[in-house]
């Protein structure tokens, strides 16, 4: 049957291009932002101004006196279940009592335009109490004075890990370490258009990383049954995490259900910063005990993440924090102590690495600390220790399948490094500062550092975590053609692209579609913690073995048919898989052991700076990095996505912080909260390895995060080693290397 | 009382288009709910983030920081208004496509009227120079290595065809 050629181009391997690139060229492709329907009104939310206050009175009466306005809702409307949350539901739809954070959501309006919405909004009168603000999380989790932000105690979740009793080591070496609230500032807004339908329910269009998990907390608020809310993915601009936990999907559909018109809500980049939550700040102790030649016996660790003021998936960033608080590396005793509180800080939740990010900074930092008092190099101290296929990891984990740390380190260590440039006429775009002509050449030092990270891949902890894929084969102008659907979101990932190669791969036929992401299918799970490649990417070919079965069984019950000819016969042939990963198990509450990760994966990154140690201005020069992930599916997007977490990584080290102040966002603005520019991101050096997982479909190993976790220590390593200051805080400020405490 | 609306008139994409607008209306709203151009993005509403970038008499301009009215009578061009005849992609645009400059592509639109008009004042860029025509763009997804990519790409697809 020559349709069943396995060998059909673009499958799975291949660099198949986007086949929703040519709509995002053209401007074609519908945003959730972009979504229009004539009759459609605006949504807009009434914030909090206070990080914690009393709510005696809402009045908004003024609002719905103001021309064009229709409703003006508060926690009285919500139809159902006043509490919506990803782990519990903690978060009130609309504050009900009291706020707990600066930019929680306490009222609606829907207006006939947006600035009547937002003048009305500006109309309530709400009567605030304000009351003492918990914003230092340290105190929050151990002071037994501190206010208690949320009634079951301000520590959400503590994870010990507890491995072996030797805590004395020749080589002792100590720090404190800081890492800053980094937002996941997607490009697109948060938004989308709630249509209210005949039968009483609602059809949701919405950029989101995981539409059922959306409607699962959506229909309880609206008091309808699950069926009733129909979610469409609209185009999504960007996610890192900020879509996991809900934004403006219960509020629109509240105005929708109550007005009767379809309602369009878009945050601009301002409430953005409010409307999401955001990478969890960091406080860490860490001690490391080594022997002489540079060897850990023992890694003691406290590691406090400020959840801000609702639970959001902070216990799973807890969870990672803890079992991958030692990094990579084989050791021997363990003694790690996780913390995740609440606080009247902005609420945090899943960013790009989720957990992993934070501890890799610090436990990077000590390595190389280790690595100086023991007098061995960076990448040294870090080969002696490496994991690899059978190593145990902190939790008692074994790793079953490919690791080839020192290797991948060794390989990063031979890739040539850049060019010294020569003094003198130096090219200013080159140098720290730029044509702003900081300086040229002078008092600028040249730093390489190295940093490794491990990051678990899909959901961890006894998570049941699935996803479901229909594939359908039919005949569409006389040629077999394949459609594709599942609910997994495309974020930009390049999910839509791999689903089609798999199917090409599978099913031997080069014509596939993928159809939108929506709830008329079982849900795909996440498009988060690296996972869809692995799992929708699994449903996907499980669907398209069990279609490629029948048509093999309708080939061998009709000999000499081709398959157009079998599929005029038989009909569209569709079949409908869920696909599940090896099952993960809690960590043990007391000892953090347990094989609470399915699959894990290394990422190793060099970074070459020049800092201007005068001005603590810095030039990223060079950033190279060494990744195994098992098997490449897309290398052209597979080099996309390093790129990009690289990136990330890079703003987290040098620029990218939330500054909060007294439980209040300082700098909710593109002007004040920097991302990197094209001129701060230097070009890459990447090397890709395919170590086969053979629990994985392909031997594929997610990919997304790991190279958000290394570049971050690898650039401040580098920045260390140009100014010989210990910047313990990321990201490092100008003042941090010119003027040190 | 009623704000005072100005009645403009803008050539988009080469079409001649009218639009009733208060003083203050932005061009990127005028463009995205008056004109229904929704492929221009708005990212930041503050200039920083170029998404809304368009070509203003064939030079780039931030949109939202551009009021409508004062482009009255001037040609605008959209990403929709990049395509040739016959809608053929530009080369840009296909450039950035078979490149994958591109992953969410919010900020690609902007990209695309920013490069446009670089490749157009300097048609073979260093790598230097494409990085500092473009540092006004952000991009959360690329690392940017492929946008680079993209630039030369379609400077080669440009001098081929030309």
């Amino acid at each position: 049957m020559s349709g069943m050629d396995t060998r059909v181009a673009g499958g799975v391997g291949a660099s198949a291009l986007r086949p929703d690139g040519t709509l995002k060229v053209t401007g074609e492709f519908a945003y959730s932002s972009d979504l229009w329907l004539d009759d459609m009104v605006w949504g807009v939310t009434l914030r909090s101004p206070h990080p914690s206050a009393r709510i005696r009175s809402i009045d908004v009466t003024p609002a719905l006196a103001m021309p064009g306005v229709l409703c003006a809702l508060t926690h009285e409307d919500v139809p159902g279940l006043k509490f919506h949350g990803l782990d519990h539901p903690d978060t009130p739809v609309l504050a009900i009592d009291r706020v707990r954070y600066q930019g929680e959501p306490v009222a609606l309006v829907a207006a006939d335009h947006p600035e009547r919405a937002r003048r009305a909004a500006a109309a309530i009168v709400v009567d605030y109490e304000v009351t003492e603000a918990v914003t230092d999380p340290w105190r929050a989790a151990f002071d037994p004075s501190c206010p208690k932000v949320q009634e079951g105690g301000n520590v959400l979740r503590h994870q010990p890990v507890r491995v072996g009793s030797v805590f004395e080591a020749p080589v002792v070496v100590t720090g404190e370490y800081e890492v800053g609230m980094q937002d996941q500032a997607p490009l697109g807004p948060e938004s989308g258009l709630a249509v209210p339908a005949e039968d009483g329910g609602v059809d949701l269009f919405v950029a989101t990383q995981w539409l059922h998990v959306d409607r699962d907390q959506i229909a309880p608020c609206l008091g309808l049954p699950p069926e009733k809310v129909r979610m469409t993915l609209a185009g999504v601009g960007g996610a890192f995490g900020a879509r996991e936990d809900l934004s403006m999907q219960i509020h629109a559909c509240m105005l929708a259900l109550r007005t009767g018109r379809p309602v369009k809500i878009v945050y601009g980049r301002e409430e953005s910063f409010f409307g999401h939550v955001h990478r969890h700040p960091a406080r860490m102790r860490y001690e490391h005990g080594a022997t002489e030649d540079g060897r850990l016996v023992y890694v003691k660790a406290e590691i406090l993440l400020d959840g801000g003021a609702y639970r959001s998936s902070s216990p799973a960033v807890v969870g990672n924090a803890a079992s991958l608080g030692a990094g990579p590396y084989e050791v021997p005793n363990v003694a790690i102590d996780a913390y995740g509180v609440y606080t009247n800080n902005p609420p945090c939740g899943a960013m790009r690495g989720f957990g992993a990010v934070q501890a890799c900074f610090a436990y990077e930092s000590q390595m190389d600390k280790l690595a100086e008092a023991c007098g061995i190099s960076p990448v040294e101290v870090r080969v002696r220790n490496a994991v690899s296929q059978g190593s145990r990891l902190i939790t008692g984990q074994v790793i079953d399948s490919p690791a080839p740390l020192a290797e991948m380190l060794r390989e990063l260590e031979a890739f040539p490094l850049p060019e010294e440039p020569a003094a003198g006429g130096r090219d200013l775009r080159a140098l720290p500062g730029g044509v702003a002509q900081t300086t040229h050449g002078e008092g600028v030092r040249r730093g390489v550092g190295y940093g490794v990270g491990i990051k678990n891949i899909c959901f961890s902890e006894g998570f049941d975590d699935f996803s479901t894929a229909r594939v359908r084969v039919e005949l569409a102008g006389g040629e077999p053609h394949v459609l594709v659907h599942t609910a997994a979101a495309e974020v930009g990932q390049g999910l839509v692209t791999v689903q089609a190669q798999i199917a090409r791969t599978e099913l031997g036929i080069d014509r596939v579609t993928v159809a939108p992401a929506d709830t008329r299918v079982g849900s795909a799970g996440s498009s988060s913690a690296s996972r869809q490649s692995y799992v929708t990417g699994g449903a996907v070919k499980a669907a398209c073995e069990a279609v490629r079965a029948r048509l093999d069984k309708l080939a061998e019950e009709n000999p000499g048919l081709t398959l157009p000819e079998l599929l005029e016969r038989s009909g569209p042939v569709e079949e409908t898989r869920e696909y599940r990963h090896r099952p993960t198990y809690p960590m043990d509450p007391v000892t953090g052991q347990g094989d609470s990760h399915t699959q894990l994966a290394l990422c190793v990154h060099r970074a070459v700076v020049d800092v201007d140690v005068e001005l603590g201005l810095v030039k990223v020069v060079e950033l190279a990095a060494v990744q195994d992930v098992g098997r490449v599916l897309n290398p052209l997007a597979l080099e996309g996505q390093i790129h990009g977490g690289t990136a990330q990584g890079l703003g987290l080290a040098l620029m990218e912080e939330i500054q909060v102040v007294d439980g209040r966002v300082r700098n909710p603005s593109f002007t004040d909260y920097l991302i990197p520019t094209i001129l701060d991101m230097p070009p890459m050096r990447v090397s890709i390895l395919e170590n086969a997982d053979p629990a994985a479909p392909y031997g594929l190993r997610g990919a997304g995060e790991p190279p958000t976790l290394s570049s971050t220590p690898a650039i401040a390593a580098a920045v260390r080693a140009a100014t010989g200051r210990p910047l313990p805080r990321v990201p490092i400020r100008p003042q941090d290397i010119a003027l040190p405490a | 009382m009623p704000e005072r609306t100005h009645d403009i008139t803008l050539t988009v994409n080469g079409v001649v288009r009218h639009a009733t607008v208060p003083a203050r209306r932005l061009l990127s709203d005028c463009l995205r709910h008056d004109l229904g151009l929704t492929g221009t993005h708005v990212g930041c509403e503050h200039g920083v983030c170029g998404c809304c970038t368009v070509l203003l008499d064939g030079e780039p301009v931030r949109s939202c920081l551009t009021f409508a009215v004062t482009v009255s009578g001037h040609e605008i061009t959209t990403v929709e208004g990049l395509a040739g005849p016959g809608g053929r992609m530009s080369p840009v645009q296909r450039a950035f496509a078979e490149c994958h400059g591109l992953q969410c592509g919010f900020c690609t639109p902007g990209f695309l009227c920013t490069v446009t008009a670089l490749l157009r004042e300097n048609p073979a860029p260093t790598d230097a120079e494409v990085v500092e025509g473009l540092s006004g763009n952000l991009c959360r997804c690329t690392g940017y290595q492929n946008i680079v990519k993209s630039v030369h790409r379609a400077a080669e697809l440009i001098a081929e065809e030309s």
